[in-house]
């Protein structure tokens, strides 16, 4: 496998979203599947790059790839805020404690 | 057909004493507390004395005519114009609406004036006079009317007045209910002279001569002469159905049970309207319409058997009655039934000539009867009379004179006038009617002069205190009566027989009563038959002196005749009322019975069972209400409900398994994807 092709790109963007997603779905504590999300969401930058530097030529995927980033720092910032009340209200940040909605 | 003469006087013979019911009919209550009975008294009267004034002028007007141009009209207005059907509000005078009118205005003018004394002690004075004018105008509209709804105006009028006076003393049920009786009985003949209108009415229209006015009904009679109904010539039907109606008003068979209740009013009413005018309609109606019963020889066959029926059926009964009007009420129907015997045998003129003699001495008995009742204090039992003579000398007197009349003795004028009808009868070969009548004169005689006897002659039967007070009454009471005795002496001199010069009457009568009774007879004959029925007038006099003057003939030996079954028969009134109660009257209440029985529970039950229905169909669709539809919706709302409540269970609030969902859905979603669309 060479490094400098695509498919490597791809393969590292996979095991990264797949690194993700597990932390996301066994993950208890609500800033491990922060983490998680944040792992997904470079694993989806990885590919725009890739595809962007080997594909179609213009930048668009790089651009998009920055708009991710931002996101995902918003989203953090949401995340943690959330994480932050959730902790205030159950003493805990446990995810499967905030299970209220149930009842 | 010459154009009528117009004058204009003749609407006010029916409208003054209109005018004076009016008069004490709105204000008498106060013009009586005001100024006293004299002022209703001379209300009441002056109308009616104007009016036959008015009456004997037109008389001479009459006189001065041609006799076949002996017709006056007075036309208000045109009444009814509706189709074919046209009917003027006229007054018309020919010589026998002269007759009638006279005997209505000069009458009725006297009995007013004697009811002022009579009734001077009465608090409802003014209602009486009120009463009486009013019945005065109807009369004069009965035979003053041009046409024969008129006529039927009057007819009603005179009908509704006689209700409201037999009953005036209406504190005594007797008397409502004798009001009503007659009322009723009335309506029952009414009924048959409206079909009669109608079905002459009918009939002169079918052959385009639509007319109501009699000239013009008399001119196109002959028109319907071959017409026929139900298999009878109309003329006949039609007259059966008048007669009807005459029997109603006239008190003849099968009608007649509502006269001698009439008795029930006061005696000057008695004296007015139950012998000298209303009852007299019929007798005026048959010979106004005396073309159409001409022909129609049928019913005048019917009418004379009629007539003959009551004159002895009413004659038995008066034979026993101790009431000195209840005699002289049974008398008066027995008189009617000559009259119709008269028209039966085609002697209109002798019918409308005996009406008029009747009128004055039957006016005179009443007025006489009541004389003695007002002496009596209101006592009318004839077995507590007797020997008045001596305490009322003018009363008897002109009392006296008026039963010669009535019992047929020469020259009185019941004398001429019944003969008349007799010889009619005998000369026409109706030997039958004729014996039957002469039988009926007999007893006509005998129950008079017991009538006589026993209220004027012996001793008087009367208890102290009566007899204390037995006095002759007012002058204004017994001026009167001395008119109407002069007038039952000499009114029948109009009249007199064929034997003795003819009859001026008749002639009199002439243009308006064409048919002419036939006599076929010698003189010998009629003399014989004058001679026969004043033997059997002597005769029943006899023996009425016999049993109640010299009292040597028991009347017991006659009662007591086939086990007093004759005397209990008469004595019961042929116990007619008893019938017509039986099989009328609880026939109707029965029948009225049935009907609301049929009501209470045939309709009343069907309207109940509709409602009952109703209320079942509405209880089914609220129930459908309440439970399909509502069913229906909860239903939708409960499984919502449900299903929410089950889905709930998915909102876990656990991320954890939210996102495995994610995840599984969008690994579906990418194999779908390649698996069936790529």
């Amino acid at each position: 496998m060479a490094p400098n092709e695509l498919s490597s790109y791809l393969i590292i963007g996979a095991i990264l979203f797949a690194l993700g997603l597990f932390s996301v779905l066994t993950r208890r504590n609500a800033i491990s599947v922060l983490m998680g999300v944040e792992l997904i969401l470079n694993s989806a930058n990885i590919n725009y790059v890739a595809f962007s530097h080997f594909g179609s030529g213009n930048t668009d995927g790089q651009i998009y790839a920055i708009f991710v980033i931002m996101l995902a720092a918003a989203e953090a910032a949401v995340g943690l805020a959330i994480v932050l009340a959730i902790f205030q209200l159950f003493h805990t940040i446990d995810v499967e404690a905030a299970e209220t909605l149930k009842d | 057909m010459d154009s009528p003469i117009q004058i204009d006087f003749i609407r006010w013979i029916v409208f003054l004493p209109l005018l004076g019911a009016i008069v004490n009919g709105l204000l008498g209550a106060k013009i009586q507390k005001s100024m006293g009975k004299g002022a209703i008294g001379l209300i009441a009267c002056a109308p009616v004395v104007i009016a036959f004034g008015l009456s004997v002028w037109a008389l001479f007007i009459l006189i001065g005519l041609e006799p076949e141009k002996r017709f006056l009209i007075d036309n208000l207005y045109r009444w009814i114009d509706l189709g074919s059907l046209k009917v003027d509000m006229a007054f018309m005078i020919d010589p026998l609406s002269a007759v009638m009118i006279l005997v209505v205005t000069g009458i009725g003018g006297l009995i007013h004036i004697y009811a002022t004394g009579y009734m001077h002690d009465d608090n409802a004075f003014w209602r009486f006079f009120a009463y009486l004018n009013l019945f005065t105008a109807a009369m004069l509209t009965l035979v003053l009317g041009d046409s024969l709804l008129l006529l039927f105006v009057g007819w009603e009028g005179v009908g509704l007045c006689s209700y409201a006076l037999i009953g005036f003393w209406y504190t005594d049920h007797a008397n409502a209910r004798a009001g009503n009786k007659a009322f009723i009985v009335n309506r029952v003949g009414d009924f048959g002279f409206v079909l009669g209108m109608f079905l002459l009415f009918w009939s002169l229209d079918a052959q385009g001569h639509a007319s109501l006015t009699f000239r013009e009904m008399v001119q196109w009679a002959p028109t319907i002469k071959d017409m026929m109904i139900w298999g009878m010539p109309v003329a006949t039907v039609a007259t059966l159905f008048l007669f009807v109606g005459a029997t109603g008003k006239s008190a003849q068979i099968p009608l007649f049970v509502w006269l001698p209740d009439a008795m029930a009013g006061p005696t000057p009413v008695s004296a007015l309207i139950h012998a000298a005018t209303m009852v007299t309609a019929g007798v005026y109606m048959t010979a106004r319409m005396n073309v159409f019963f001409s022909m129609a020889p049928d019913t005048l066959n019917v009418i004379a058997i009629i007539g003959v029926a009551t004159a002895l059926v009413a004659a038995t009964i008066a034979l026993t009655q101790y009431d000195i009007k209840k005699v002289l009420a049974y008398s008066t129907v027995s008189q009617l039934g000559y009259m119709f015997i008269g028209v039966g045998v085609g002697g209109y003129a002798a019918a409308i000539f005996h009406l008029m003699t009747h009128a004055f001495f039957k006016a005179c008995l009443f007025l006489g009867s009541g004389s003695v009742i007002h002496a009596m204090h209101h006592e009318q039992d004839m077995r507590k009379m007797g020997g008045l003579k001596q305490w009322m000398p003018i009363t008897f007197a002109t009392f006296f004179i008026s039963v010669l009349a009535i019992a047929g003795f020469p020259p009185f004028a019941g004398f001429f006038s019944k003969d008349e009808i007799l010889w009619l009868a005998a000369s026409n070969h109706h030997w039958v009617i004729w014996f039957l009548a002469l039988c009926g004169a007999g007893m006509t005689a005998f129950y008079m002069f017991r009538q006589l006897f026993m209220t004027f002659y012996g001793e008087c039967r009367a208890d102290h205190h009566t007899k204390e007070h037995l006095h002759e009454s007012p002058s204004v009471m017994t001026m009167p009566l001395i008119v109407l005795a002069a007038g039952a002496v000499l009114a029948g001199f109009i009249g007199l027989p064929a034997v003795l010069g003819g009859s001026q009457f008749a002639h009199w009568l002439e243009p308006v009563i064409q048919a002419h009774a036939e006599e076929h007879g010698s003189h010998a004959m009629e003399w014989g038959l004058m001679a026969l029925s004043v033997g059997v007038a002597s005769c029943g006099a006899f023996i009425a002196y016999l049993m109640y003057r010299r009292e040597s003939l028991s009347p017991e030996i006659f009662a007591n005749l086939a086990g007093g079954f004759f005397y209990r028969l008469f004595d019961r009134k042929w116990y007619v009322d008893e019938v017509y109660q039986a099989v009328f009257v609880n026939g109707s209440l029965l029948l009225a019975d049935l009907l609301s029985a049929f009501d209470k529970y045939v309709v009343d039950g069907i309207v109940n069972g509709a409602a009952s229905v109703t209320r079942f169909i509405s209880w089914l669709n609220g129930l459908f209400d309440q439970y399909i539809i509502d069913g229906i919706v909860n239903a939708v709302a409960d499984i919502t409900f449900w299903a929410g409540n089950k889905f709930r269970r998915v909102q876990t609030g656990n991320i954890n398994s939210y996102l495995y969902g994610i995840l599984i859905a969008v690994a579906l979603a990418i194999i779908v994807k390649l698996r069936y669309w790529s």
